[in-house]
Order: C-alpha cells, then sequence, then structure tokens
C-alpha cells in the first residue's frame, strides 16, 4: 500500500481533570448577586462538592486534547456494522442550537410552542410514510427505547383483548438489546435459528408460533445484511396465532424508499434517528428511537400526543389505554430536529438514493474482499456484509488483530464478533456517505493486513501502534475495576 | 486456546458434560471448572459463588463465572447442600485460571446421594467425548 | 445532493464491479412483492438557506429568552450555560464517535466519561456513578429495578411528591413486571408522609426527591433511617442536581442509590430532551447497575488509560439476563456536565447554587409581601408552591400576554391544589424581573 490515511502526528499528553487547576481559579462568570444573602438553616447545607477550580484556558485545553485522541466520522471512515455511522450534516447541528428551539421550556403551554409541535407533528408523519405505518410516537430516548416501547405496545394490545401471552420469538441473529427489552416487558424469548441461507424460514417460525407467543421481533434486513425474504408469508403465520410482528428498524438505511414495512405485514417498527436519519451518535448518545405502528395499536402509543386542528398544534394526554410515558418530557427534541431537517434537505428522492448508494457501497466492499477474508454467506447483501477471520485463523490472526491494525491505517474498525452466528464475525457497514477512493483505500488496506498476517503476524498482534494508547488490559479494568477517581 | 492434547484432565475428579469437575473428599464433594472450561472462557474476572447453607439438585445453577467478555452459568454435578464456598475467588478469580484443581476449587458440597458421581465422567472418557465433538 | 458523494460515473464502475446493470438490480433478494413501487410521499428536498429560513420561523414561534421570561421549573431548568461548553462540545470528534467499543480510538471520551463519572459521584456524595441513562426519569425506573434485582423483593414504595412525570414512567416500566408501586402521601409543610411504612414489609426500596416536586429540601437523613429500618434500599431521586452545590449530599444523608435529572448542568432545555439521567451508588452495588461504565486501566505499555468496563452486565453479553436494556445513552450530554461542571469549578457550584437559593427567597418575600400565601412551610431551593386567590387563572392568562410565564398550575397533578402554582427562580432572573414579576401578578 502506498500511502496510508493513518499517520503517526502529534500526541499530547492530558491530566485528569482534578490532576489540573489551583482552589481559586474559575472559568465561570458568575452571575451578578442582585439580591442578599440569605443563609439557609446549616443542617440543610453540606461543604459542596469537591470539584477541581480551573480556569477558562484549562477546562479549553482540557477538553481539546482529548477530543484529539478520538476518532469520529468526521475524522474518516467508520464502518461499524448495524451502527449506519453516515455523515452528520452541519445544518443539522445548528438548526437545533436555534435559541427558539434550545430554550424552549417543556411544560409551555402549546400556544407558545407552536413551532416545536409542528415540527414534531410533521416529523411523526414523515416517519409513518417511510415505514408506511399509520402513527408515530416520537418519546423514545433510542433504539433499545424504541424496543421497549414496542413491547409494551404488543403486551397492551393483546391485554385490551383479555390475553396475557407469555412468550416471543426472537431469531438468533437479532440485536442483544432485542432479548433483554423483551424481559424487561416480562415475555420469554423463544429463539429462533436462521437457515443455511442466513434468514428465517416459515418453518421454523411455524414451529414455535404459538397461541401464548405474543408475536415475533425480526431485524429486517437483518444483522447478517440479508434481507428477510419471507418475511411476508412469516407475518401470516404470525397473525394467524393471534400474535404481532415487531420489526426492529436498526438497519431502515437500506431501504428507504424501497420496501414499505407497514405494506408487508409490521405491525410496530422502531427507527433509529441516530443511524438512518443522519444525527450524530455523540459517543454513545443521545439517540432517539421512534415508533411506528398499525393503526390498531395507535390507541396505545405513548402520551402526550400531539394533535393537530386546523393548523394549530396541541399535546392530548385523552388516551386512556395509553402505555403511559417512557420519558419525562417529551423525548430527545434535539436529536429529532436534526433528523427533520435531514429529511427536510434529502427530500423523497434522496432518501431512496441514499439507500441504494448505501447497498451499492456494501455490495462493493463484499465484491472487493472476498477474495482476502471469508464471507460468511456469498450472496447478494443489503447495506452492510459479513465476513470473518477464517482464512486468517490458519495463521493464528484473529478478527481483534485485523480491526486493531486497521486503525494503524487510519479507519475504525467494522464491528466485530457481532452477529453471534458467525464466529469471528466481521460486520461492515460502509454507509452511503462514502465515496469510491475511500472504499479503495479501505479494501487495499485489508487486503494490506492480510498479506502482513502471514508475513509479519507480530504487526498486528501488536497494533494498534499510531494511537494514544496501546492495546488496553481489560482484565484488570474487570477484575480491579476503579470507576471513579 | 489450548489444542485437546494440551489440556490438563487429571484422573482423580470426575467430569460433567458442562465441564464442572468433582473430587471425592472423605464424604464431601470438591466442585470446581476444568481446564477445558477455563481455557474456553479466557482471563476469569469474576466468580459468584452460592452462600454456604443453599442447597441445589444435580444440574442446578449454583455459581455464575465471568471473563471480559462472556458469562458462564455453572451447574452443580452432584446435588447437595453448599458447606464451603472459596471466598478466595472474590479477591483472585485468576485461581480458576491457573489452578483449577487446586485453589481454583469453587465450592464444597456435602452430597444427598453420592451415586450422583457415578454419573459423571472420567477423564478419559470426557476428552474423547472432545475429541468426538471437536 | 451535498450529502452523496458518488458521480454517475463512480456508480458505473461500481456496479459493474458488484455484476449488476443498475442500481435497482442491487436489491434482487427482495420479493417482488415486498417492493413499493411509488414515490415516497414527503415535501421535495429544500437548499441550505431554505432550510435556514424555514426552521427560523418555526423556532420564532417559541416563547423563550430574552422575549418571554418563565417563572417555570417543574424538571427543567433555565441555567446559563458559558460559552466554552457548547463550543467544546462541538468539537466533532467527539460529536461524531460511536459508543467507545474500540478504546484505543475513543480515549477522548472515555476520559471524558470516566472523569463525568467521578464528578457525578462527588456531587450526590457516592462512590461510583454510571455513564449516562436517558433522563431522571428513566434513571429512577432503573433504579427502582436495580433495588427489586438487590433485594429478590417484588414491592417498591415511591414519594407522591417525586416529580409526577417521574411517577408516571415508573408505572409504565412496571405495569408489564408484576412488581408492585406504593405512592406515600405528603404532610401539609409539603414533605413526604413517611408515617404508611410502618406497615409495609418486604419492601425493595423506598424512593424519595430532594428538593421535592413542591421544591421543599426533605429531611434525607431522618427519611434514611426510617427506610433502613425496614431493610429497604433508599433511593434519593432529584430533578435540580445544581442544588447539592449547597445541600448536603444524598450520599452523604444515608441513601444508597441517587438518581435523577443534570440537565441543569449546561445542557439546554430543548422542551425537555436530550437531558441526563444521572444514576450513582455505593461501590458494593456495582455488578447490579444499568447501563454503561467506564474504568481505569493501563495498556501494554504501562500508559493509563480507559475501557467500557463490567460489560457482562449488560444486553449485548448477558442478553435477556442483562441489568438493562440500555445500549445507546446519553454520553454527550454527560460529556457536557462534565465540561460544565468543571468550568463552575468547586468554588463555583457553591456560589451559583446559594444565588439560586437567594433568588428564589427573594421572590417568595415579595410574593409574601404582596399578599400572597406560599403554601408550604418548609425550607426550599430554587422553587415553591404559592398559592393564588381563586379565579388566578384569568390573571395568568393576561401574564402570557405580557410575556411572562406565571409558573406551572398545579391542579392538573394534584386536584387538591387548586390555584397553586410552582414557581422557578434561577441565577437567570434579575431583580427587576422579580420586582415587575410581582407588580403584575399583584395589579
Amino acid at each position: 500500500m502506498k500511502e496510508s490515511v493513518g499517520t503517526t502526528g502529534l500526541i499530547l499528553n492530558e491530566p485528569l481533570l482534578w490532576e489540573r487547576g489551583k482552589k481559586g481559579r474559575s472559568g465561570f462568570s458568575l452571575p451578578r448577586r442582585d439580591v442578599e444573602s440569605c443563609p439557609l438553616d446549616g443542617a440543610l447545607t453540606g461543604e459542596g462538592p469537591d470539584f477541581p477550580d480551573l480556569s477558562e484556558i484549562d477546562v479549553v485545553r482540557h477538553y481539546t486534547r482529548l477530543s484529539q485522541w478520538n476518532f469520529g466520522v468526521d475524522s474518516g471512515m467508520y464502518p461499524l456494522g448495524s451502527c449506519t455511522m453516515k455523515y452528520s450534516p452541519k445544518t443539522n447541528e445548528n438548526q437545533a442550537s436555534l435559541p427558539g428551539f434550545a430554550g424552549a421550556h417543556p411544560l409551555l403551554p402549546a400556544a407558545l410552542s407552536q413551532g416545536i409541535l409542528q415540527m414534531m407533528f410533521e416529523l411523526e408523519q414523515y416517519l409513518a410514510e417511510i415505514t408506511g405505518m399509520d402513527a408515530t410516537a416520537l418519546q423514545p430516548a433510542a433504539g433499545a427505547h424504541g424496543e421497549l416501547a414496542g413491547m409494551l405496545l404488543i403486551y397492551a394490545f393483546h391485554k385490551s383483548k383479555g390475553e396475557r401471552r407469555s412468550k416471543i420469538i426472537i431469531p438468533d441473529t437479532a440485536h442483544g438489546t432485542n432479548p433483554a427489552s423483551a424481559t424487561l416487558c416480562g415475555y420469554l424469548p423463544v429463539p429462533v435459528k436462521s437457515n443455511d441461507r442466513g434468514i428465517l424460514s416459515i418453518e421454523a417460525v411455524s414451529e414455535v408460533m404459538d397461541e401464548d407467543t405474543a408475536g415475533i421481533f425480526v431485524t429486517n434486513p437483518n444483522t447478517l445484511g440479508l434481507y428477510e425474504e419471507d418475511i411476508r408469508r412469516i407475518g401470516e403465520v404470525v397473525h394467524d396465532k393471534g400474535g404481532l410482528v415487531y420489526c426492529d428498524g436498526a438497519n431502515m438505511n437500506a431501504v428507504m424508499g424501497i420496501v414499505k414495512m407497514g405494506e408487508i405485514g409490521v405491525d410496530v417498527i422502531h427507527l433509529n434517528l441516530h443511524k438512518t436519519f443522519s444525527t450524530p451518535h455523540g459517543g454513545g448518545g443521545p439517540g432517539s428511537g421512534p415508533v411506528c405502528v398499525k393503526k390498531q395499536l395507535e390507541p396505545f402509543l405513548p402520551v402526550p400526543r400531539i394533535v393537530e386542528e386546523n393548523g394549530s398544534y396541541a399535546l392530548s394526554n385523552d388516551y386512556p389505554e395509553s402505555i403511559g410515558k417512557l420519558q419525562a418530557f417529551h423525548g430527545n427534541v434535539g436529536v429529532m430536529i436534526k433528523a427533520y431537517s435531514y429529511i427536510r434537505s434529502m427530500g423523497p428522492k434522496n432518501l431512496k438514493k441514499a439507500s441504494q448508494l448505501a447497498v451499492l457501497n456494501a455490495n462493493y466492499i463484499k465484491e472487493g474482499l472476498k477474495g482476502t477474508l471469508h464471507l460468511a454467506y456469498d450472496r447478494p447483501c443489503m447495506h452492510e456484509c459479513v465476513f470473518s477471520d477464517k482464512h486468517q485463523m490458519a495463521q493464528k490472526i484473529a478478527t481483534i488483530d485485523m480491526a486493531k491494525r486497521l486503525m494503524d491505517y487510519g479507519f475504525h474498525p467494522p464491528t466485530v464478533y457481532f452477529p453471534l452466528v458467525v464466529h469471528g464475525a466481521i460486520m461492515v457497514e460502509p454507509t452511503e456517505t462514502e465515496c469510491k477512493e475511500d472504499l479503495d483505500q479501505f479494501i487495499e488496506a485489508f487486503k494490506t493486513i492480510a498479506k502482513e498476517a502471514g508475513e509479519d503476524p507480530g504487526l498486528l498482534h501488536d497494533a494498534p501502534r499510531r494511537c494514544k494508547v496501546t492495546r488496553l488490559d481489560e482484565t484488570t479494568a474487570a477484575r480491579k475495576p476503579c470507576l471513579a477517581g | 486456546m489450548k489444542e485437546i492434547d494440551e489440556l490438563n484432565m487429571p484422573d482423580d475428579v470426575r467430569y460433567s458434560d458442562d465441564h464442572e469437575w468433582a473430587r471425592l473428599k472423605a464424604d464431601k464433594v470438591l466442585v470446581g471448572l476444568d481446564d477445558y472450561a477455563q481455557d474456553q472462557l479466557g482471563d476469569i474476572v469474576f466468580v459468584e459463588l452460592p452462600q454456604e447453607g443453599d442447597s441445589f439438585k444435580k444440574g442446578e445453577v449454583f455459581a455464575t463465572v465471568e471473563s471480559v467478555k462472556a458469562v458462564c452459568e455453572c451447574y452443580l454435578p452432584v446435588g447437595g447442600k453448599i458447606v464451603a464456598a472459596n471466598t478466595a475467588l472474590e479477591e483472585a478469580p485468576e485461581m480458576v485460571n491457573n489452578s483449577p484443581y487446586g485453589d481454583g476449587w469453587m465450592v464444597e458440597v456435602n452430597p444427598t446421594d453420592l451415586s450422583d458421581m457415578d454419573t459423571l465422567m472420567t477423564n478419559v472418557d470426557c476428552v474423547e467425548r472432545l475429541k468426538g465433538a471437536a | 445532493m451535498r450529502y452523496l458523494p458518488h458521480t454517475d460515473k463512480d456508480i458505473a464502475s461500481m456496479l459493474q464491479a458488484v455484476g449488476v446493470d443498475d442500481l435497482d438490480a442491487l436489491f434482487m433478494t427482495i420479493p417482488e412483492d415486498c417492493r413499493f413501487a411509488g414515490d415516497l410521499d414527503l415535501p421535495q428536498a429544500l437548499t441550505e438557506w431554505e432550510l435556514n429560513e424555514h426552521m427560523q420561523g418555526l423556532a420564532g414561534n417559541m416563547a423563550v429568552l430574552p422575549e418571554y421570561k418563565v417563572f417555570m421549573g417543574a424538571g427543567s431548568y433555565e441555567h446559563f450555560i458559558p460559552a466554552c461548553v457548547p463550543y467544546l462540545l462541538g468539537r466533532s470528534e467527539f460529536v461524531t464517535s460511536y459508543t467507545p467499543y474500540q478504546p484505543e480510538m475513543s480515549q477522548g471520551t472515555l476520559q471524558a466519561i470516566y472523569e463525568y463519572q467521578t464528578l457525578t459521584a462527588r456531587l450526590l456524595g457516592m462512590e461510583i456513578a454510571t455513564a449516562s441513562h436517558y433522563d431522571g426519569a428513566t434513571a429512577l425506573a432503573e433504579s427502582l429495578l436495580m433495588a427489586i434485582r438487590l433485594t429478590k423483593r417484588k414491592r417498591v414504595a415511591i414519594s407522591s411528591l417525586i416529580h409526577p412525570l417521574y411517577r408516571r414512567v415508573v408505572r409504565t416500566y412496571f405495569e408489564p413486571t408484576g412488581y408492585e408501586v406504593v405512592e406515600l402521601g405528603y404532610l401539609k409543610e409539603g414533605v413526604t408522609d413517611l408515617s404508611a411504612l410502618g406497615d409495609m414489609d418486604d419492601l425493595a426500596a423506598v424512593a424519595v426527591q430532594s428538593p421535592n416536586f413542591f421544591g421543599c429540601i426533605e429531611n434525607l437523613q431522618a427519611v434514611g433511617e426510617k427506610v433502613h429500618d425496614k431493610k429497604a434500599l433508599f433511593i434519593a431521586s432529584f430533578t435540580e442536581a445544581l442544588s447539592y452545590g449547597l445541600l448536603n449530599s444524598p450520599g452523604s444523608q444515608g441513601a444508597d442509590i441517587a438518581c435523577g435529572e443534570g440537565q441543569s448542568m449546561g445542557i439546554p432545555q430543548t422542551f425537555g430532551g436530550p437531558a441526563l439521567g444521572m444514576l450513582a451508588s455505593r461501590k458494593k452495588y456495582m455488578r447490579s447497575l444499568p447501563g454503561r461504565l467506564v474504568g481505569q486501566t493501563k495498556d501494554l505499555d504501562g500508559k493509563r488509560g480507559f475501557v467500557l468496563t463490567l460489560a457482562t452486565r449488560e444486553q449485548h453479553i448477558r442478553r435477556e439476563k442483562a441489568t438493562s436494556n440500555i445500549c445507546t445513552n446519553n454520553s454527550l450530554c454527560a460529556l457536557c456536565a462534565a465540561m460544565y461542571m468543571a468550568s463552575v469549578g468547586g468554588t463555583g457550584i457553591r456560589e451559583l447554587a446559594c444565588l439560586n437559593h437567594d433568588k428564589a427567597e427573594y421572590l417568595k418575600k415579595g410574593l409574601k409581601e404582596a399578599g400572597f400565601q406560599i403554601a408550604f412551610d418548609n425550607p426550599t431551593f430554587n422553587e415553591f408552591v404559592v398559592k393564588f386567590p381563586a379565579g388566578f387563572n384569568a390573571s395568568y392568562e393576561r401574564l402570557l400576554e405580557k410575556k411572562i410565564v406565571a409558573g406551572l398550575p398545579l391542579a392538573s397533578y394534584y386536584p387538591e391544589l387548586a390555584n397553586h402554582y410552582l414557581l422557578c427562580v434561577t441565577e437567570t432572573r434579575s431583580k427587576e424581573d422579580m420586582d415587575s414579576f410581582v407588580r403584575e401578578v399583584a395589579s
């Protein structure tokens, strides 16, 4: 490889916050005291927290240096499978920080919050249109929270029919959050295996579906990056026994404008606005996980709901069958503003194009690397493709070694060791916002690493060498946890 | 990870299908994880043990062992009452890795029915079974 | 479209490499009966400049500072945010990274969250804190579920002076579990009535908020003793994290778990979210904590570094037996809070908290002198309840026209409190604002 993106550069050291600063410094312009002091009873007050005192420039240097030890989508390609690390447009950040949005109190009377209510109402409609569903609730804070909402909706639906079903079907390709969300809702997860083509078979689902099963929790496209070809028939099997179909919409980026989930038998789906709709992931959130549902589940959606009459918007709690509330207020509105701005900037044609290009990019990587890495399922993929370390294991090189070595070439590693059904999985999701040259460079880097694996395996075992730190001792971290300084 | 030939499978203990071992010690039974199990798990970071006095049937979960990225439930190979738990593992879980049949023992059981021991495998059977699965 | 980098030529050569004729053919594995044939019915694309105009129109249709004076808190507080906080928070290496699964490439986020955990633990007087939760309400629900796991009991008691919307969230989380939530009433002084605890056995936890929803400071130490007498865990909940710049921390008063809302720490209100669920506990409970944790360790060369740790509690490993289903949390909000706590500092946070308290006392005094009744005779922090004369709702509407929001009417949350309003004053309200507020309500 002639030239890699990754390079050594100046990495500045920086201590912990409380190893900096001195008592008596300040980084805050204390507001003027225009009222008299009025001390509280001493029995109620403490010493105040033991925070360091820092000047403004202490704080600025500290966080600027820390940021330089991080890698984001803005730094380079970040092909984490199942995470849709697409580019986050900057105008969206500006929109969310407009004072009219950022300064709004959540309990303002509706007449004084028409702007945000209109934005939320329209976003609900856009998401319902994209998924082919009838109604949307924006309140869930993240994907797993959306899943919980979906489970609660299914629970409420059965309860309204006087039923208490105890199980839910979850394929082996599911996200880890799926069984955890189902359990929170009191459901026993019933696993089903995907078939030799990496998808669910009608027979496998028919075998476990019964009248004590609340429904199925399916990810489509699934976590192998494959479209669930029999989803319609599987939906019929589930519906025939009175169950509902939940779709984990984490992978919606593959099918915007191409598949409407509401038209293929899905009853409830959650979306990840921080994946499909470009809002930044923030090092682990905040996200937003709206749920979209078919008519029959609408009465159970969380409250308050936004209602419109003659162009004016209001919040209504008048839904006696509602599951209640999932957050104190209305959800992650700041994230919604960014997703709304994205949808308005893209328009219907570009959303579809984004899905097409996401799938093109993934297939391009699949073709480019399938001679180098073992391809788990050699079939046309959707927005991501899953390889494994099968070829490299002969040289005692595992997925983790290749992943760490990729850092030295300036790429964030793909998702590794997931999905669990592929041993040593390497799950690559390039997203549509990566251009051909960057994909070529990524493919080239992986090929070089595979060559290194044969010629100089130490390079991989010792990787990474160009980050702030080398490989970290996670064992000691877990044996002797040190969670605060 | 070790090849099957590299495993240390001593003949003074019996083995369960789930890779717990059991060693008769007077009328009590000492229980731990075998070399295969500890090797598969990798560096063990935490062991959750039962309380002395807890009772379990043969095959019930009596402990959990955690590595950095995996959790393994341990099934009691002989039913009975826990008379001792190796609390030293709370501070030094790595003993399960370093000395699976010695300092890394997990519990001592007062067995309800000693014939449970007869249902367990010898080291030879256990290695054969591993080879069969490989 | 500027976010899609492919030229027509790129597309053609990539399609050739993949071996299909056109973009549609990429979707050959999707059966015909699953395909959507039409065009999405969405508004056509806007240019960046059209979007600006459209969004400014929407944002302009909101009641906010400086035009409006909002005397309302109730879980969302207007505080000054130093310019350096949003500026640093905008560093795209923080903003556009994922959950730090690859620690070598995420040391910035990891060290910053470790520092957040530490400052949060210190603020709340606890030994450890989690990396963040969605908001104060979900942090409370998760804390109650944690107590149920720890004690293996199935019933919890929560004060009716916990934020009513938090209690609604708790009920939602508990509905399908079969666990029982009992609500404790309140005394005429505006604090929780614990007398019902005497008859309750087998409680996993008792949760009390301080300052409570009426703004009153609860005697947490006395609460803690009663709760511990019942062998239950004591959960201290809060909506105004800034109050602990001045008040005794929950940990110092005997709380086993402290959880609540950290929005006051530099996070814009944004109609209620994203916010910041803070959750801290005693170290002995660390393996039962829900959500992510960052821990300190060393690299191969012996250098200090940070990783996500104790991951075996979490959904991606323990799946249906996980301590929570949480995955994505509110990491960037935690980072924001850390930046804010670092900027304000130990000395500053105490002065700022005093100022909040003193300003609220000033307004309280002004209203009293104008003849209004302060509903609860108990020390408060930056919120308090006023009982206005019957028919005040007309005045409330009149004040709205004058761009003053005169607090939160309590009747819809506490039907017995007709004409009661929860008022809030932070450092952002000047003496003049408060004087004119008193004049307006009295007129």
